[in-house]
């Protein structure tokens, strides 16, 4: 979906020429780049600033392990879950669902909003062993083969995102909103998106956005 | 987070006897109802729990009844459910509108109701791991440090402010916490529930270990009741009060017969101000009354160092709160 180079003003307009960045000489994505300095890094420090890595939460004998059943944007999975994961964790870490963020990790930002049972929750602030047993909507569950719902598309017409990092939480809460206030008013929109902070402060895009996909027929 | 081992309970009686086991074998326990405040004093190392007693599983209190005798409310209500329920918007709107302004939706979502309640305080002392009185120390750093949010009612020797929005507005309509511990179940009326420092300045309610608040009763309302809760933040949401006002009167007309008046933010409990209660009582709301109902409502407070201005607050908040509940 994230086709850079098209908007990129890389030399790679001619396709006989192979454009090798020469930071990223092997081509990684972002993520497989950032993830194998964090490793190093992770080596040296024994910490790491994205949460408890894998490897090192599996090899700590005393942690406790419960099996939870929990349906993911319409997977049903069963896991073996370390009880000290938040759900946000369990989402990026075990199921690669990294489209939910984690901000400030702390119940106050909102990046990591994510629907439980159909209600917005901050992930970042839930174990993962409390979501047997319940249904989780994140921002991967939204567009379907490709097609953006239309609260997606009326952020990308109103320019909601600027850095983009909320982005994934005030669409899941702006989606919870339209599935219970089809045509949401800004008065409405603000009250429901409080929890959602855009450090950007690109608030009247967003209001923006969420009040026009309710004029366009809410996200069915 | 560090490793940490989570028990689903069963019941309010499971949870309490599954903490005192964990506790026997040297865990620090805590239960949870929505977790979202407990899950950051753990990572903050606030909280030293290593076992969580889980509420989710627990299948009772989750209900809000009327009968004859009055409302029960459970436990494990949310907030969302509190502030949405028809029975408590129509007879009790103070609750409903106290639950509406904590936090966001995604924490009212899943808080609950005891949770609320009985959340630790907010102080930056306390939160940023001081060891004063809340931590199990033998000092209020505020006292000669930064007071801003702290109490100019029942401070002494810790000055922390109550952080709970519901807790007011209960008190107001005379709720009775239930309570449930290893040797069963008892009730408590409001005035012996919430603790001033002078009687433990390590906790805010009379909660013993292994002990967890699991409904409140409020008794029957008349038909003539009507109540408000006015919130005054430092920012338009998501804060907790800087002043709140839990107003609960009833009246003939706009005659006042009978008021309760409960503040939040202002003292280490939810502070009733009873000069307010009987200057209101056989007065005719008006602008005039409301504003002397809002000056005698600041007559006792000692303020610290760096929060008078929450005697305004408390004035203005009061009297907005008697204005809400004139007729028509």
């Amino acid at each position: 979906m994230r086709d850079k180079k098209k908007q990129g003003n890389k030399p790679d307009q001619d396709p006989a020429v192979k454009y090798v960045d020469p930071l990223n000489p092997k081509q990684q994505s972002r993520r497989d780049f950032l993830e194998g300095t964090g490793a190093a890094v992770v080596a040296g420090a024994g910490i790491s600033a994205l949460g408890i890595p894998k490897a090192q939460a599996q090899s700590t004998g005393s942690d406790s392990r419960t099996a939870i059943n929990v349906t993911v944007n319409g997977t049903s999975h069963s896991m073996d879950v370390d009880d000290r994961w938040t759900l946000a964790e369990l989402l990026r870490d075990e199921l690669d669902l990294t489209g939910t963020k984690i901000g400030c990790n702390r119940s106050e930002c909102g990046a990591c909003t994510v629907l439980m049972n159909g209600q917005p929750v901050y992930s970042c602030s839930q174990l993962a062993v409390w979501a047997d047993g319940a249904t989780i909507q994140t921002v991967e569950g939204l567009a379907q083969n490709g097609e953006l719902t239309p609260v997606q598309q009326a952020f990308v017409v109103n320019n909601g995102p600027q850095c983009g990092f909320c982005t994934p939480g005030q669409l899941m809460t702006a989606t919870a909103l339209l599935n219970n206030n089809p045509t949401p008013s800004a008065e409405d929109v603000k009250e429901a998106l409080v929890g959602n902070l855009c450090r950007c402060s690109n608030y009247n895009a967003i209001v923006e956005a969420v009040v026009m996909a309710g004029e366009e027929g809410g996200v069915a | 987070m560090k490793a940490l081992t989570n028990i689903n309970a069963t019941s309010f009686s499971d949870a309490a006897s599954a903490a005192q086991q964990a506790r026997q074998q040297g865990h620090a326990v805590a239960f949870s109802g929505g977790g979202t405040d407990l899950l950051q004093q753990i990572k903050d190392g606030t909280d030293l729990a290593d076992v969580i007693i889980n509420l989710r599983s627990v299948a009772d209190g989750r209900a809000i009844e009327s009968d004859g005798a009055g409302v029960s409310i459970g436990g494990l209500v949310t907030l969302t459910e509190l502030s949405e329920d028809p029975l408590v918007n129509s007879g009790l709107s103070a609750i409903a509108q106290a639950a509406g302004s904590v936090g966001t939706p995604q924490i009212r979502n899943v808080g609950t109701m005891a949770g609320n309640v009985t959340q630790r305080p907010w102080c930056w002392y306390y939160r940023n791991g001081f060891n004063c009185f809340k931590a199990g120390g033998d000092e209020c750093f505020s006292v000669n440090g930064e007071n801003g949010q702290h109490a100019i009612f029942g401070g002494g020797p810790s000055y922390i402010v109550h952080p709970s929005d519901v807790a007011p507005a209960l008190v107001a309509f005379d709720a009775v916490f239930q309570v449930t511990g290893p040797n069963g179940d008892r009730e408590v009326s409001a005035e012996d529930f919430f603790l001033l420092p002078i009687t433990n300045p390590e906790r805010e309610n009379s909660l013993v270990e292994n002990e967890l608040l699991t409904g409140v009763r409020i008794p029957a309302v008349s038909a003539n009741t009507v109540s408000t809760y006015h919130k005054i933040m430092d920012r338009e949401a998501w804060t907790h009060a800087e002043v709140g006002v839990a107003a609960v009167i009833q009246r003939d007309g706009n005659e006042v017969q009978n008021a309760k008046v409960v503040l939040a933010g202002v003292a280490p409990i939810p502070w009733r101000v009873q000069a307010v209660e009987d200057f209101l009582a056989g007065q005719q709301i008006s602008a005039a009354v409301a504003r002397e109902a809002g000056e005698i409502g600041v007559q006792d407070a000692q303020p610290l160092s760096n929060n008078a201005h929450k005697l305004p607050m408390v004035t203005s908040a009061i009297e907005q709160a008697i204005l809400n509940l004139a007729a028509g």
